[in-house]
């Protein structure tokens, strides 16, 4: 079955994830590294790489990345070496267009002298240039062009540095596993890791044993299956061997309560729902630690109600996000999780599984409340915090949302926090632009995606949160070894 | 006596938050907290039919909604306890 994604390399992952999949259940995992490539890249002939062998190499590392990757590094992203193209590292570079015109604005406008006129044509003496750019700009032609890294251009905080042998090197101090590099290199060289054994192992164990396996999916899915309802998933997922589907937009919709509980004894916080958000301000602005809001994650919600209600049971993420990957294993959640896969995964195990969802029936799924549900775009938790503030209490308070749309601009903010230059007291912040619908694991990335999003919303049977909390009060009080 | 309601999608859409209020409400107005507990859970296997109710682990209650919950708490509940 051929599945369409945004990019060649998102195919070529999802390939090697498929195939350990099936290996997986056909007992022939053992052979993997070595079978796979051979059957990813046929040959005789290469269209991607050099050779069939460089890109049979490159394969054996991506399925090495599917099924869990470097142990001992911590990081859940990694650089794969052999697949990087080791891009060119000047900044600024003059491309054929270039006419040797007689104004020659470039030379003009450089503050430093870098340009020269050989014969015809304009060279930049690297030495020299300081990568302002006004070259590029001033040139009638647009015959000067940035060269940039993709991965080192899509990582916003600085974290991708290259190598001494030239090759893209994450800086595992300074990364906060957003992923955006594993999205933005076009050679696919940078990956994350997939969890997809463990969660066949889950699956696997709940078979024999009994044991019921929830799946809990972020509401950034309704913008991904492009080709099935968001009903037919449900059902696949749950054909894949879970128990039940239940929307993660249902601890959305507790973080916001609690959330806002936490504002009215605050005078200013961030919120907490987005893990490289977090990690951001714990590694690079670590005195602003304590304006971090201690309420767990819509993940980390969601999944701790599911098992007080069953509390033998498991619990998968299924989401867009690289950093859920990571979170899910800190101490804090209490093992709330015991596994996440990406979207990307979930094509890849329904497709290794023959499960095509476009052809099955429709099962309904209905848990959370439109705030909840919202929480996928950037802006979301800021408008359930200001519709609902007087509601919950917050009216005498001054609520002043921002929200932070990207690393960079979250960059921008903390900096503005530290130098105590920032007005506003709820900090939203989301490391993806656009928030989680545009996360590095989707399997398609696009402006059309917050339609979606917001219809999904519209369409929750709960207008408020007032129910999920009230589920959360009953499930609590349960613990506690109370009636509801 | 335990009571389970499901949560689940399908008897969420058909009510059964509204369904946990009530029976929050009646176990109180008749002082049975000491008797009876109240549980949620997440899907009871049978998303066709009701909100799905069941007492004492296998006696479903037929055809649980809002509207008709008082009366099969005072059949299945007041009746027996």
């Amino acid at each position: 079955m051929d599945r369409v994604f945004d990019t060649k390399v998102q195919l070529l992952k999802y390939k090697a994830i498929k195939a350990v999949i099936e290996r997986a259940y056909s007992g022939k995992l053992d052979m993997a590294l070595y079978e796979i490539p051979k059957e990813i890249v046929p040959g005789p002939k290469s269209d991607m790489r050099c050779c069939i062998y460089k890109e049979r190499a490159v394969i054996e590392e991506r399925v090495r990345m599917a099924m869990g990757g470097d142990k001992d590094n911590p990081n859940v992203i990694e650089t794969l070496p052999v697949a990087c193209d080791e891009c060119p590292m000047e900044s600024y570079f003059v491309t054929p267009a270039c006419r040797g015109c007689i104004n020659h604005k470039c030379m003009e406008v450089c503050p430093k002298g870098a340009i020269s006129m050989q014969g015809k044509h304009a060279v930049i003496d690297s030495e020299k240039c300081i990568e302002c750019g006004k070259c590029a700009k001033s040139c009638p032609y647009g015959a000067i062009i940035e060269l940039t890294r993709p991965c080192v251009k899509a990582c916003k905080i600085g974290a991708l540095k290259i190598s001494d042998e030239k090759t893209a090197q994450i800086d595992n101090d300074k990364c906060v596993m957003c992923g955006a590099c594993v999205y933005a290199c076009p050679f696919g060289a940078i990956v994350d890791k997939s969890y997809v054994l463990e969660c066949v192992d889950i699956l696997k164990e709940a078979e024999k044993s009994g044991r019921k396996v929830y799946a809990i999916i972020a509401p950034a899915i309704v913008s991904q299956f492009k080709y099935a309802k968001i009903e037919q998933i449900v059902e696949g997922i749950k054909k894949l061997g879970f128990h039940q589907v239940i929307e993660t937009a249902m601890g959305a919709d507790i973080t916001l309560g609690k959330e806002m509980e936490e504002l009215k004894e605050r005078d200013k916080m961030t919120t907490s729902c987005c893990p490289s958000f977090v990690m951001y301000i714990e590694r690079h602005f670590p005195k602003l630690v304590p304006y971090i809001s201690t309420t767990p994650s819509p993940m980390v919600e969601a999944a701790s109600l599911i098992k007080r209600t069953s509390p033998d049971s498991k619990v998968v993420f299924i989401g867009p996000c690289a950093s859920k990957k990571h979170e899910y294993k800190l101490e804090k959640t209490n093992g709330a999780v015991d596994c996440v896969i990406s979207f990307e995964e979930l094509q890849a195990f329904l497709d290794a599984r023959g499960i095509d969802v476009s052809t099955l029936p429709e099962s309904p799924l209905n848990n959370a409340s439109k705030y909840g549900r919202i929480f996928a775009k950037s802006g979301g938790i800021s408008q359930g915090v200001k519709d609902l503030k007087d509601k919950y209490g917050l009216g005498d308070k001054e609520v002043c949302p921002l929200a932070l749309n990207g690393l960079e601009q979250i960059r921008l903010a903390m900096l503005r926090l530290n130098a105590g230059k920032l007005p506003e007291n709820f900090l939203e912040g989301m490391a993806c632009e656009g928030g989680c619908l545009n996360g590095p694991l989707c399997l398609s990335h696009g402006d059309k995606n917050i339609v979606d999003v917001d219809k999904y919303g519209d369409q929750a049977k709960e207008k408020d949160i007032a129910a999920t909390l009230t589920m959360y009060e009953m499930t609590k009080s349960l613990e506690e070894g109370g009636n509801l | 006596m335990e009571i389970k309601v499901c949560i689940g999608s399908s008897c969420h859409l058909r009510g059964s938050y509204d369904v946990i209020e009530k029976l929050k409400a009646l176990i109180a107005e008749n002082n049975l907290s000491e008797k009876v507990v109240l549980k949620a859970s997440f899907c009871l296997g049978r998303c066709g039919t009701g909100v799905t109710v069941v007492s004492d682990g296998d006696d479903f209650w037929e055809n649980a909604t809002p509207d008709t919950i008082e009366q099969l708490f005072a059949e299945k509940v007041l009746a027996r306890v």
